[in-house]
């Protein structure tokens, strides 16, 4: 079942002309033509679509909090600013069909009422933007966008954002903020962007693959999209599978499929390359806590583990994780879990925006004691400092990064606190090349 | 580098400005500060003081307003650059697919150290963080254009290839 990805490989599906051949803007046409506003909202409602981009919030419930005062506009942002290592959907999806994106936000904006709306794209996407750009100006040409759509009376201005190179900017208050043109910093929340947006103005910020899917969503119907999936994970999914697999790339799953199919199956990653074991996966993106292979596979009940949001984080933190962006990193048994816990937590440091100082100073922190065990030099009590240090940052700062950096750092040490204490032990093994920490008895150690 | 007087877009630049600053509300120019950055970036090579003064003029915005939003974000260049400026992906994805290994090569390759330039200004080395495209890594950019799969072979041809 595809939604986002059908016509993904049709040669020139980047030009309006092939991709309308392929059934595209029929959406615009039903939804313009023949529903008002309120109705795409209850269908997109009726769907169960969650928010793709990380946080799973139900699309339709935040499109239902836009305040809407007379003469104040409003505005639909399209979230591209994607930066959560292991993620790279959004890019696949702009790059190869950037029709399916700008279909979906002609809808989206009509629904809310929105005459301007802004796809932010993270800026070292800048081909993507131009992609991006050339197929905008074709829908202007078609009568797609501009005024009068299609004779409906509907306005739409329609506008790419480039982006600096700042994953703080995926958060939605620091994307407007600096679609204001100003640092990434992210705001207080209330009031939320609903009700003051952009230029103080209600708006409505959403993922690139959820406004996509908006436009399957009017043409077929919330319910037929509902029927998809399993319970409160409904529709498809774009899973990012990269690492040690048969056949890394972007992946359209219906949600609910098993992980063990995913990763073993030759219609997703082909299993894991020839001749090695799996070790573990960071399922959601490099935020969401990594577990070891037979964690990733069963629950703690002994239940196989699906791809949904809800059977991913079964166990909690002790024993689960989360679907997140569906980044979906894949190790083997050469990999070396301090180093890979390393990079994420240099990346967060070098993304932390510093407003806040547990997470400015936490992830400073982090960084130095993961490099110093990484590097031969670790001692006894940094395994202790370090659990410390996540446990301060998290649920201290205003947005959600301060979490994003605490959980991998959290979970590599409650799943792989061996791999930690064999580098502190014996540095002068940990630090040799190639040399990575066995764990006895261990699935991927035999 | 130019003097002062020397720091204007050329004609049809300016023209996309005055196009882009009309995206936004009136009165609200100065969300046009990051694109206008790209352009300034992509004319002068990087963003010295006297570039972001010149931003800053066109946004009628004051230039401290433009110095900490271009230092804030990680493209904009706040020192010069080589011709080609080729930014790798560190972070996590990269690294399993062997992406340490061929910076290294990179790196010797070139005879330099991240954040460092060629004596000839012609490359200059810069780690970034991830860059979306973790399912073809190890990954790095030069520019607006995405090398994938490298391997040591293929940055040799990168090289080979710039160097011409």
């Amino acid at each position: 079942m595809k939604i986002l990805t059908e016509h993904i490989d049709v040669p020139q599906i980047e030009t309006l002309a092939v991709y309308k051949k392929n059934g595209g803007y029929k959406a615009v046409e039903k939804a313009l033509k023949k529903m008002t506003p309120d109705e795409v909202t209850e269908e997109v409602k009726k769907s169960g679509l969650r928010g793709r981009g990380g946080a799973g919030f139900p699309v339709g419930m935040k499109w239902s909090f836009l305040a809407k005062p007379e003469g104040v506009p409003r505005y639909l942002v399209c979230n591209a600013d994607e930066s959560e290592p292991g993620t790279f959907k959004d890019h696949y999806l702009m790059w190869k069909s950037p029709h399916t994106l700008i279909e979906g936000m002609i809808v989206s904006s009509y629904a809310l009422g929105a005459n301007t709306s802004y796809i932010y794209v993270r800026g070292e996407l800048m081909y993507v933007i131009n992609i991006l750009e050339k197929a905008i100006q074709e829908a202007y040409d078609q009568g797609l966008l501009g005024k009068n759509i299609l004779g409906s009376g509907y306005d739409l201005d329609l506008f790419v954002q480039p982006g600096g190179g700042a994953y703080i900017c995926g958060e939605e208050t620091a994307l407007l903020e600096s679609l204001e043109g100003k640092r990434g910093n992210p705001r207080n929340k209330p009031p939320f962007p609903a009700v003051k947006g952009v230029w103080q103005c209600p708006t409505v910020v959403n993922n690139v693959e959820s406004i996509a899917a908006t436009s399957w969503i009017v043409n077929n119907g919330g319910d037929a999209y509902a029927a998809i999936g399993v319970g409160r994970s409904t529709g498809t999914k774009l899973i990012s599978a990269s690492g040690h697999i048969k056949k890394p790339g972007v992946y359209e799953i219906p949600l609910g499929i098993t992980v063990e199919e995913f990763i073993y199956s030759d219609e997703w990653c082909g299993g894991i390359r020839d001749g090695h074991k799996l070790k573990a996966v960071v399922a959601g993106g490099s935020s969401v806590p990594i577990l070891p292979a037979e964690m990733i596979l069963t629950t703690a009940t002994g239940e196989k583990r699906l791809m949904t949001y809800e059977s991913l984080s079964d166990g909690g933190f002790a024993t689960g994780t989360m679907l997140g962006s569906g980044g979906f990193i894949v190790m083997d048994e050469t990999t070396c879990i301090v180093h890979n816990t390393l990079t994420f937590a240099r990346f967060y440091h070098h993304e932390s925006c510093g407003q806040c100082s547990p997470c400015r100073e936490g992830t400073g922190w982090m960084d130095k004691v993961i490099h110093r065990i990484e590097h031969g030099k670790g001692r006894k009590e940094d395994i202790d400092l370090l659990v410390d240090v996540a446990k301060k940052i998290e649920g201290n700062t205003i947005c959600p990064l301060g979490d994003a950096a605490a959980w991998p750092v959290a979970a590599a040490i409650r799943h792989f606190r061996d791999e930690f204490e064999w580098h502190i032990e014996h540095p002068e093994l940990a630090t040799k090349e190639g040399a990575v920490f066995m764990r006895p008895g261990a699935s991927w150690a035999q | 580098m130019e003097g002062k007087n020397q720091i204007v877009f050329p004609a049809e630049t300016l023209e996309l400005v005055a196009k882009i600053i009309k995206r936004y509300p009136e009165g609200k120019q100065k969300s046009a500060l990051l694109p206008i950055l790209h352009l300034a970036q992509a004319q002068w090579s990087w963003c010295s003081p006297e570039v972001m003064d010149y931003v800053a003029s066109l946004l009628h915005i004051s230039s401290v307003e433009v110095y900490e939003v271009a230092s804030f974000y990680t493209m904009f260049h706040l020192e010069p650059v080589g011709e080609h400026v080729i930014e790798y992906c560190r972070t996590g994805p990269c690294c399993l697919m062997g992406g340490v290994e061929v910076y290294d090569h990179l790196k010797q390759r070139l005879g330099i150290e991240t954040g460092e330039t060629t004596k000839d200004g012609k490359f200059t080395i810069k780690e970034v963080e991830c860059l979306a495209a973790c399912g073809w890594g190890p990954v790095f950019q030069i520019r607006e254009k995405y090398y994938m799969q490298l391997s040591k072979e293929k940055v040799d041809e990168i090289i080979d290839e710039l160097s011409k």
